[in-house]
């Protein structure tokens, strides 16, 4: 799909009319979370990595390793563990579209 | 408070909850801190068509985190203060003045200049008040000489416990007095207590802390405490409330603090933080119930008995979640999308809701409490996840205190940047 939605859409896309599915709904207020430390709309910020633009798949393996501890983590393993697959998948997909 | 439930419920009645047909629905948002300025931005980059209104008295935004850092000399004042200049170019109308009544029937927020702002949905995000009847002798004018600093406001408060730190003499007593739980920011005060043992141990390094405790345990307590005796030795006693560490009374001239049991400490520079309620307005308005704080149905942040009232920040009861600016930013998001979704009639999105707090206890030494939390099925009760979140581990691990330390300067970034950002 080329179509790029602009982030208003993106986030609750034809609210007046329509609420978006709920799982994008879910995954832009799960992302929401991740903007505490990764920057405004996931840009990153200083020793805080993006999230915005990067590859989906590259995201959930991410977090599958964090959560299972195989790789080395100061706090995303705390934070991967307290999320459910359903909610991990649909906050990627959301950076995974933004930029 | 069973009159405004009904005068609310009425209104309910009289006014289905929906966009307006004529015009842009309104949002209004009572408070310009994490939770209130967090919630107009994200409400003007979701909803476009809505118009967002914030109701602030304060020119500038000052944020308690991080101003123990500025005790610490580790950041000046000018880095922690925020203006609104973002918000407005982004189409929020800031409005500086104070709220002081709602009519939750006319959908109505009075100001104290006198006009009055109309919503069709409300976010309250009032902080707190501190509860001057809570301690003897601890009232406003007791707070000149023996400051509390735990509500930034202009930051004469901050800055008057500064100007203390500094005129103390060296081999002088710093003493605190830490309230029961339920309190804004959790580990704020022993972040505090690290930060000024810092700044101590450079410039008046014969000088002690003397923390006062009503309580026995407290956010973090083996990360802090391991670091105090690393890095400060002596310097730090802390004296829980079983071993009669709850100040009860203060002599604000004498610069004593009095405990439960009558021993009276006199000390050069007082802290008291004392117990704390919602802000006025949330009290006034008859949305807070005896403890206080303000309930509310954990999935949309409405209040308990004010329908199109949400309230968020450090003024509800937040459950196990901790008063903290990641909570009331995290919640603002939630209660923005349970606004919008109750103006078209549809229930609040699924909530998930996350928190981080970092505190600093040394510069490169940070350590972190994480927690993820769910609503049940109702929204009577917010649930912490139990395989996720959780502290900082203990020991001597100086890449990760270096780590977190970087990430703790992150957030704060990040987190100022999604509350007062024009992008």
């Amino acid at each position: 799909m080329t179509h790029r939605p602009s982030r208003a859409t993106l986030l609750f896309g034809l609210l007046a009319v329509a609420p978006l599915p709920a799982a994008a709904e879910t995954g832009a207020l799960v992302a929401q979370g991740c903007l505490g430390c990764h920057g405004p709309n996931g840009a990153g910020m200083g020793p805080v990595p993006a999230l915005a633009g990067r590859d989906g798949a590259e995201l959930r393996a991410l977090m599958q390793a964090f959560r299972d501890g195989t790789r080395p983590a100061t706090i995303m393993d705390r934070i991967a563990r307290g999320y459910t697959e359903a909610e991990v998948a649909a906050a990627v997909e959301h950076f995974a579209g933004s930029r | 408070m069973s009159a405004l439930t009904r005068r609310a419920a009425l209104a309910l009645l009289a006014a289905p909850a929906l966009a307006r047909a004529q015009g842009q629905a309104r949002l209004v948002v009572v408070g310009g801190g994490f939770g209130g300025a967090s919630a107009a931005r994200f409400a003007r980059l979701t909803a476009p068509e809505v118009a967002v209104t914030l109701i602030e008295p304060q020119p500038r935004f000052i944020t308690c985190p991080y101003g123990n850092l500025v005790l610490g000399g580790l950041r000046e004042m000018d880095t922690i203060t925020f203006g609104y200049a973002g918000l407005v170019k982004l189409g929020v109308r800031v409005v500086q003045d104070r709220a002081v009544g709602i009519d939750p029937v006319a959908r109505r927020v009075r100001l104290g200049g006198g006009e009055s702002v109309e919503y069709d949905r409300l976010i309250l995000s009032p902080g707190i008040a501190l509860r001057w009847d809570a301690i003897e002798g601890y009232d406003e004018a007791a707070a000149q000489l023996m400051p509390h600093a735990w509500i930034a406001a202009d930051g004469a408060q901050l800055r008057l416990l500064q100007r203390q730190l500094q005129a103390m003499p060296d081999g002088g007593v710093v003493g605190l007095a830490i309230p029961p739980n339920p309190f804004r920011c959790p580990p704020g005060p022993y972040e505090r207590i690290s930060m000024i043992a810092h700044w101590l141990k450079r410039h008046k390094p014969r000088a002690k802390i003397l923390a006062l405790d009503a309580k026995e345990r407290f956010s973090k307590q083996p990360l802090f405490q391991d670091a105090w005796r690393a890095l400060y030795g002596g310097m730090i006693e802390w004296v829980p409330g079983n071993v009669d560490g709850r100040v009860v009374q203060v002599d604000a001239r004498a610069r004593v603090l009095e405990t439960e049991l009558g021993t009276r400490h006199r000390v050069d520079v007082a802290n008291v933080i004392p117990p704390q309620s919602a802000a006025a307005i949330a009290l006034d308005s008859g949305l807070a119930d005896r403890s206080g704080w303000v309930p509310v149905d954990y999935r949309s942040f409405e209040a308990r008995n004010a329908p199109g009232i949400h309230v968020i920040g450090d003024a509800n009861q937040p459950g196990p979640m901790p008063k903290s600016g990641f909570i009331a930013n995290n919640s603002a998001k939630q209660a923005v999308a349970s606004a919008l979704a109750a103006l078209r009639g549809a229930p609040p999105p699924e909530g998930v809701y996350f928190n981080t707090c970092y505190s600093h206890v040394a510069p490169d030494y940070g350590i972190s409490i994480v927690g993820i939390f769910r609503p049940n099925a109702d929204g009577s009760a917010v649930i912490e996840d139990r395989d996720g979140g959780g502290t900082s581990p203990r020991g001597d691990l100086p890449d990760q205190r270096r780590l977190e330390a970087g990430y703790a300067d992150a957030w704060y970034e990040s987190i100022t940047a999604d509350m007062f950002s024009d992008a």
